[in-house]
């Protein structure tokens, strides 16, 4: 599903370094949530619970942050879904003027990550609006058919 | 150093000198120079885990006037475990990824004789599950060991800081790591591993310490040949374990990613010609991935040292199902029981119970909560070993895609790698704890060699809000019968004490918070005599000894780790009325990141 356009998505990410802050994907394009109530859909959910399978080790529960990573509820608030994934599948190190190094894997190869990134990105952008507090966010009932 | 101490004194002037003591004297030098008490020689102050010192010159009458003589700061801002060494007139501290070591002149507070700094790929430090930690070094025959976070074990010329021999424990790549103190016993140094979150296969090592060359390696999980197992002469509980008992309680070859990684402590018995460790968990988080009890992840480890069998094992949480590793230290002291005296082994676990079990033979006599709020099991069966478990809280039962709430402890445990310390004179354990409890959702996870395999969420919160006492403090400082298995006194921690506890024959035990004080408590008691509030958050482990005649007390500061990380930004809930239990009190309104070791006298 959604991993089949991430991939070209990051080759073009690649082939305009620092340009990707301009927003490839279309903005009908990129991954919606739902919260009503402070409950959640079920993509939202599936983010939620992958989010803190794999990320909170370093970004904190909640994407609140904490002592080794930024808090994400802060970060996504610049950072649009095109570095989101880039940053996700690439990784990134960056050293700090005293020459502490921090890094973040690649999850390209990661499973767990690739085929709930959409997701992830879902719960990481209605933490970072404001729409949905800390903790376990409840489901909403499922769509009738 | 002062000349009545003519053990330590010789032995410190010998392995100062050129003259390098040949491998197998290893053993009797390193003895030497962890009885003199004015040295800190050894990670665990001595063999047998205890944690005390039998310098007074610091007492319960004068601790008060404790004053800060010297600092130095490492120069690194992540989370400082562990402590220094001291030998003589000599200082070795080691400081988080990127794993410097420092040999500090103790005749000029701690002047820099040289620095050693590894080069290792930046890459290591997102595959550490849990801050860039280090536990420490340890020092024999002229070397002094580092066990880096890319899992390389690498000797260095103690006069030098050059490097005599190096080796590769692990491959980083696979998410094997090296967050653990090496342990020299006899003429080997010993070593784990991390990486649970990663689905490594754990093990423990030993490396001859003339040349790096690995003399054994006993797996947690795998065929006899893996575990250095005998099925008929290796015993759990007195039984034998059978043929391949670390493949035969897992589904196919999930053993081989099965985690049971080995990065706490270790400890010896010089008598028995025993290392003591525990295991860590079953990977993956997942329960419903991995049926069966998952031997020998969760278990207590009696190993020869000189050929690595193992003589007994204990698994303590079969079939894990809340992430409660087995690695916390094994504490070695002989206590009477039931009127008779015995060789004890004494284990504080991540699943909230206080264990005490003959060394010799690996049979369990006390198993009780250490914290009231422990609701996972309702007790220890002492005949089978196995916790009770209840179903409410049993993660397995509850199934896949379900969130189990309220369970008692917390993932970090009722206490974690924070070693506690053990004092002869009050026969009583001191023990840093948590006080934190969990909701934990299973899900289907998919391994990949070096990314996180985890498969499940959790969320923690003060144990207050399952007791319902009133209470919002995440953490206790406790004194425990082991004997018994009673708490004596507990007092309470607004953070989880994250610190290594020091005892002493001062009567007098130190330990370290999250937001920075170094406290000291009155051993029979508990009452607080001193607290000074350092640098950083602590959640490094307090050593003390002589210079000159004098007895000081050191810490480091520096916050980080599975606390530091899951803290920094507060606790979870604003959607269950937790405001009114403080969960939101955050240590970043206490405290910051810091580097420092700051060191006490009178």
């Amino acid at each position: 599903m959604k991993n089949k356009f991430h991939v070209p998505l990051l080759l073009l990410a690649l082939a305009c370094t620092h340009t990707v802050n301009a927003g490839e994907t279309a903005a009908e394009d990129i991954p919606k949530y739902v919260v009503e109530d402070g409950k959640v859909d079920k993509a939202t959910f599936n983010g939620y619970r992958r989010y803190h399978g794999t990320c909170h080790a370093c970004h904190g529960q909640d994407a609140m942050g904490g002592s080794f990573a930024p808090a994400l509820t802060e970060s996504l608030k610049t950072v649009d879904y095109d570095t989101f994934v880039k940053t996700v599948m690439e990784g990134r190190q960056a050293t700090a003027s005293g020459g502490a190094v921090s890094a973040m894997p690649a999850f390209a190869n990661d499973p767990n990550i690739t085929k709930h990134l959409d997701d992830i990105y879902r719960y990481l952008a209605a933490r970072s609006d404001g729409e949905l507090g800390a903790g376990r966010p409840p489901k909403l009932p499922k769509p009738k058919k | 150093m002062t000349l009545r101490n003519t053990t330590g004194y010789v032995a410190a002037v010998l392995a100062a000198s050129t003259l390098a003591w040949s491998g197998a004297n290893a053993n009797d030098e390193v003895a030497a120079l962890a009885a003199d008490p004015a040295n800190w020689a050894i990670p665990t102050g001595d063999y047998a885990n205890t944690r005390y010192s039998k310098l007074s010159e610091i007492n319960a009458d004068n601790v008060g006037d404790l004053n800060v003589a010297w600092t130095f700061s490492t120069g690194v801002l992540r989370g400082h475990e562990g402590g220094p060494l001291v030998i003589g007139d000599t200082m070795f501290l080691h400081t988080p990824f990127p794993n410097r070591v420092y040999s500090m002149d103790l005749n000029d507070e701690g002047r820099i004789h040289w620095m050693y700094e590894p080069k290792q790929d930046p890459s290591v430090i997102p595959v550490m599950c849990c801050d860039t930690v280090n536990r420490g070094l340890s020092y024999a025959d002229g070397k002094v060991f580092l066990y880096q976070a890319d899992a390389t074990l690498v000797a260095l010329d103690e006069k030098t800081g050059e490097v005599v021999w190096s080796t590769s424990n692990g491959d980083a790549g696979k998410g094997e790591t090296g967050t653990s103190a090496p342990m020299v016993f006899k003429d080997k140094v010993i070593v784990g591993i991390s990486g649970g979150e990663f689905g490594v296969q754990g093990h423990l090592t030993a490396y001859n310490i003339s040349d790096g060359s690995m003399a054994w390696r006993g797996y947690s999980t795998g065929p006899d040949d893996q575990t250095l197992m005998d099925p008929e002469a290796t015993t759990h509980l007195g039984q034998p374990v059978g043929k391949d008992s670390g493949t035969a309680t897992w589904e196919g070859d999930q053993w081989k990613i099965g985690g049971g990684t080995t990065w706490g402590w270790y400890s010896y018995d010089p008598d028995l010609n025993l290392v003591y460790y525990g295991t860590g968990n079953p990977s993956t988080w997942n329960p419903v991935q991995r049926p069966g009890d998952n031997r020998w992840s969760m278990t207590i480890f009696a190993r020869d040292v000189d050929t690595g069998m193992a003589k007994w094992v204990y698994q303590m949480t079969p079939h894990d199902e809340w992430d409660y590793d087995g690695i916390n230290e094994m504490i070695l002291a002989d206590q009477e029981i039931d009127g008779a005296m015995r060789k004890t082994l004494v284990h504080f676990d991540r699943n909230g119970f206080g264990y005490t079990l003959d060394r010799e033979s690996g049979e369990l006599l006390v198993a009780e909560k250490f914290d009231p709020a422990v609701n996972w099991a309702t007790h220890v069966d002492m005949k089978t070993g196995r916790p009770q478990v209840v179903a409410e809280y049993s993660t397995h039962q509850n199934g896949e895609d379900v969130n189990s709430t309220n369970i008692c402890p917390a993932a970090l445990g009722s206490k974690d790698q924070q070693p506690a310390a053990y004092s002869p004179d009050t026969k009583l354990f001191y023990v840093p704890t948590n006080h934190v409890c969990m909701d934990y959702e299973p899900f289907e996870v998919e391994y990949t060699a070096g990314q996180p395999y985890v498969g499940a969420t959790l969320s923690m919160f003060p144990a207050g809000r399952v007791t319902e006492n009133g209470t919002d403090n995440l953490g206790n400082f406790i004194a425990w019968d082991a004997t018994k298995g009673e708490i004596k006194w507990s007092n309470p921690e607004a953070f989880s004490v994250w610190s290594g506890a020091l005892a002493t024959a001062g009567n007098v035990v130190f330990y370290g918070t999250l937001e920075g004080y170094l406290k000291a408590v009155n051993a029979e008691t508990g009452e607080e005599l001193y607290r000074f509030k350092t640098p950083s958050g602590i959640i490094g482990n307090v050593t003390t000894w002589e210079h000159d005649g004098k007895q000081y007390i050191g810490v480091l500061s520096g916050l980080g780790g599975w606390a530091g990380i899951g803290f920094a930004a507060g606790l979870t809930g604003d959607t269950d009325g937790l405001g009114a239990v403080g969960a939101y009190k955050s240590l970043s309104s206490y405290t910051s990141l810091g580097g420092v070791l700051t060191v006490f006298s009178l």
